[in-house]
């Protein structure tokens, strides 16, 4: 019965709204500008980190674009997801023979920004797959000492007030975002732990397979929107 | 790695007002805060930012310990000759950055 009230509380496809439009018209105009928007820091040092040989290699020596491919990222392989940072860093450690870059660090999500900048634009493809699955029970899942799943703030009653923000209906249509509250520059996974600290649940770790079921959940749902990033968020 | 970016026009007529828009790369740490131990991070701020128009300053910020990160400064000015527009920054622990834009103006 429970599960088939979540079930119920998933925003029908014509109803879905990237968070971009419950913002204010201040933050738009950031994210709109490419000459304002902070982000481009981390474009600019993620191009330099794409043509820097690293190890035997440079990015761009085997790569010439990399349109669309954010758009299809968590990919599933071996029964495992893997999201687009860590793809970077299996390409590193595989193929430039370079060392991985610490999650959230300024490299990562520079040279994430960077790969995901160009595929702005472009709708979201994701399939349903048994890691999907996972995700979707993750996000249908009570947890924390709030005892709350995230489909009950962004499916049941995305567009309401908590203190003084607007609850948003959760689709990852820019990331890495540029955080207004962070002042920073920050990946999905970083977004998905700061939830869970709202709901007092122990968050997952960085680069857990929980957080890339997540993701992959999160992509599959907003599947057809447009990638914005890197978008600018309160 | 990028520190500062300007968004300027090359070009315009005399008598135009032109919009100048600069971004810096800076944490903006303002003091007050402490790490998860208690110990005080120490300010780390940009303090000022000059513009100058051929040698003339034409637009000067002082900057606090309550801006943002990555600070954003737009302003505008009137085109009235060719020339350089130059840049800069400084600030808490030698923090100096400069840029500069051409202008030409007919």
């Amino acid at each position: 019965m429970l599960c088939m009230s979540l079930q119920a509380g998933e925003i029908p496809l014509g109803e879905r709204r990237s968070g971009y439009e419950f913002m204010g018209r201040d933050t738009r105009a950031m994210q709109d500008d490419d000459s304002t928007n902070p982000a481009l820091f981390w474009l600019m040092d993620g191009e330099t980190l794409w043509k820097r040989k690293d190890g035997v290699a440079a990015c761009s020596s085997c790569h010439e674009t990399m349109k669309g491919v954010a758009a299809r990222y968590p990919k599933v392989a071996g029964g495992r997801a893997v999201n687009l940072e860590q793809q970077i860093n299996a390409c590193r450690s595989e193929r430039q023979k370079a060392a991985p870059l610490a999650y959230e660090s300024r490299e990562l999500l520079a040279l994430t920004a960077y790969v995901a900048r160009q595929s702005r634009g472009m709708p979201i493809e994701a399939g349903w797959n048994e890691r999907t699955e996972a995700g979707r029970a993750l996000f249908t899942r009570r947890q924390g000492q709030l005892n709350l799943a995230c489909t009950q703030c962004h499916d049941d009653n995305w567009g309401k007030q908590l203190s003084g923000t607007t609850i948003p209906q959760a689709h990852p249509t820019g990331y890495p975002i540029y955080r207004l509250e962070w002042q920073d520059m920050g990946s999905l996974q970083r977004r998905l732990r700061n939830c869970m600290i709202g709901v007092r649940a122990e968050p997952y770790p960085y680069g857990s397979a929980e957080l890339v079921d997540l993701e992959l959940y999160l992509m599959w749902r907003a599947r057809g929107m447009k990638l914005e990033t890197p978008a600018v968020r309160p | 790695m990028a520190r500062v970016a300007i968004t300027a026009p090359s070009s315009a007529k005399k008598g135009e007002i032109i919009e100048i828009k600069t971004l810096a790369a800076h944490v903006m740490e303002n003091g007050f805060r402490r790490t998860q131990e208690g110990a005080l991070i120490p300010r780390d701020i940009i303090t000022q930012f000059v513009c100058t128009y051929n040698g003339v300053e034409i637009f000067r910020a002082e900057l606090h310990p309550a801006m943002a990160a990555n600070p954003l400064i737009a302003f505008t000015t009137v085109a009235t000759e060719s020339g350089t527009l130059e840049f800069k920054w400084t600030g808490d622990n030698g923090y100096a950055e400069t840029q500069s834009a051409s202008l030409s103006v007919s």
